[in-house]
């Protein structure tokens, strides 16, 4: 028994010793970043190439985009990389946030049942359509999480000057492909970005109904986070990664992500671009 | 259902084809839940055996707070070790945040209580007479409490099923703790999570079996030893 317990004992300290070895020094970079980005697959992509180029150990983490610049802001990271200009932008001016740099874009796309109660197929102003959603009372399911999916909706419904409700609208309070499940079991409405929507194409009834409007385009940027959010902040390996994305190589990547799996990209590289472009 | 039969034969091919990310997903579930699971038995076998025997004023409420830990939901434990453990939180020098050990942690404090409930348990069952045959016979204190403790371990290897039982299936403190970092702590129920929100159901399911194929294995093993001693 005696000899169980030493080895025990000798265990646990091997794994607390070998945990604390790989713990972040200043060679540790955390990028705090939305779900979209690692349920594409694209960080899986991009995060080991980062790496083996810098030398740095990046530590991804995908939560909501509210919770990424959260975390951000209290010195929980180094690096942002998120989609919610407007939120984004008020961090910037708070002086949170700087360098705000946009990285690549794709789109949103409202779907719904095929039998399009509220007749929007084919519309194109996705506020015309969000409020005939709203007139005809037909379902609608919302992220509500405070993602960046769920923040562009708000706006939508903001500029169709609709305070969406019970019992029509639903809040799922979940990520993007759980909603696009509730969505396809209660027929319901929803926006979805697109590579989401690719990824669970296969088990969804749902139909695109609204795209290629400008107020649905999705871009990303990457910001680097003031180092007096908090007592560790590795500027530097931020600034590295935030660079790295704008790198033309990386661009590159990024351009032909998804070509494989769905037969187009997923994103479109836009370095250098300002929101005015757009 | 063909999702499941597709998610069966998924699992049987990424074992057979000794699939890298299977494996390092696997093995650092293993790896975390096991080492949580141990420290959780040191803390948890003494607590509980000084619990069963001592007498002291406040003990129904320490027992009945062990109760209440027994279902500590792992999601509360997350936040709270999170927070102790941000660069800005009292523990943030350590740095280890968003590690294994920060699961390894987390994942104690859940089974923790647990091994001490049901080892006060197993060694209250023990008949006083018993103790005090022992004491009679003129054992020591530290005597008598080794003998009862030998005289509980088999109720007590349910201690482990449950303690490990409980962590390696407990998603909330890891995916918390552990930002389900590819390689590093990815676990089996945040790889779970992860897969299905990529919409890659198959792939899901077939962890989803792995977990409880493995969770199985690890009871069986443990109840041939408890059945086959009694």
């Amino acid at each position: 028994m005696r000899r169980s317990l030493s080895i025990v004992v000798a265990l646990v300290l091997s794994v607390a010793v070998t945990a604390s070895a790989q713990g972040p020094g200043s060679k540790t970079v955390i990028l705090s970043t939305t779900t979209s980005t690692q349920d594409s697959g694209l960080l899986d992509v991009l995060l080991p190439l980062f790496e083996k180029q810098s030398g740095y150990t990046v530590k991804g983490i995908s939560v909501g985009t509210g919770q990424a610049l959260a975390l951000a802001a209290r010195g929980e990271a180094d690096v942002t990389l998120a989609h919610a200009p407007a939120v984004e932008k008020k961090y910037v001016a708070e002086g949170k946030m700087h360098n705000r740099r946009l990285v690549m874009y794709n789109d949103f796309l409202v779907i719904g049942p095929e039998a399009d109660p509220a007749k929007i197929r084919g519309d194109r102003s996705v506020v015309a359509a969000l409020k005939k959603i709203a007139q005809t009372g037909a379902r609608f399911v919302s992220r509500g999480d405070k993602s960046g999916t769920h923040v562009l909706e708000q706006n939508l419904w903001k500029a169709a000057d609709l305070t969406p409700a019970a019992p029509w609208y639903i809040e799922s309070g979940q990520g993007m492909g759980a909603t696009l499940g509730i969505a396809n079991d209660r027929q319901a409405y929803t926006l979805s970005d697109r590579a989401t929507m690719l990824a669970f194409s296969r088990r969804l009834a749902l139909k695109p109904m609204v795209e290629g409007d400008k107020l649905l385009l999705n871009i990303y940027s990457v910001m680097e986070v003031n180092p007096a959010n908090g007592p560790k902040v590795n500027t530097a390996g931020g600034k590295a990664f935030a660079d790295w994305m704008l790198s033309p190589e990386t661009q590159a990547v990024i351009k032909t992500f998804g070509v494989d799996k769905y037969g187009q990209p997923l994103f479109v590289p836009i370095a250098g671009k300002k929101d005015e472009d757009f | 259902m063909d999702v499941l039969v597709d998610g069966a034969r998924q699992a049987v091919a990424l074992l057979v084809s000794g699939d890298a990310e299977v494996l390092s997903v696997l093995w650092t579930s293993l790896k975390v839940s096991g080492t949580a699971t141990l420290i959780a038995l040191l803390l948890g076998i003494p607590a509980g055996a000084a619990l069963a025997l001592a007498r002291f004023p406040g003990r129904t409420l320490v027992v009945s707070a062990v109760n209440t830990g027994m279902g500590l939901p792992p999601v509360v434990v997350g936040l709270f070790v999170t927070i102790l453990l941000w660069r800005s939180g009292p523990l943030g020098a350590l740095e280890i945040l968003y590690t294994p050990t920060a699961i390894v942690i987390a994942q104690a404090v859940i089974a923790a209580p647990i091994v001490t409930g049901i080892t006060l348990a197993a060694v209250q069952n023990v008949p006083a007479a018993f103790r005090l045959q022992l004491v009679g016979l003129g054992a020591s204190r530290t005597q008598m409490v080794w003998v009862v403790l030998r005289e509980a371990r088999l109720p007590m290897l349910a201690a482990i099923m449950a303690g490990f039982g409980g962590v390696i299936s407990e998603i909330g403190a890891s995916m918390m703790v552990g930002g389900n970092i590819k390689g590093e702590t990815r676990t089996l129920t945040t790889a779970m999570v992860l897969e299905t929100g990529k919409g890659n159901f198959d792939v899901a399911i077939a962890l989803s079996i792995l977990l409880l194929v493995l969770v199985f294995a690890i009871n069986w093993a443990l109840t041939a030893v408890q059945q086959r001693r009694r």
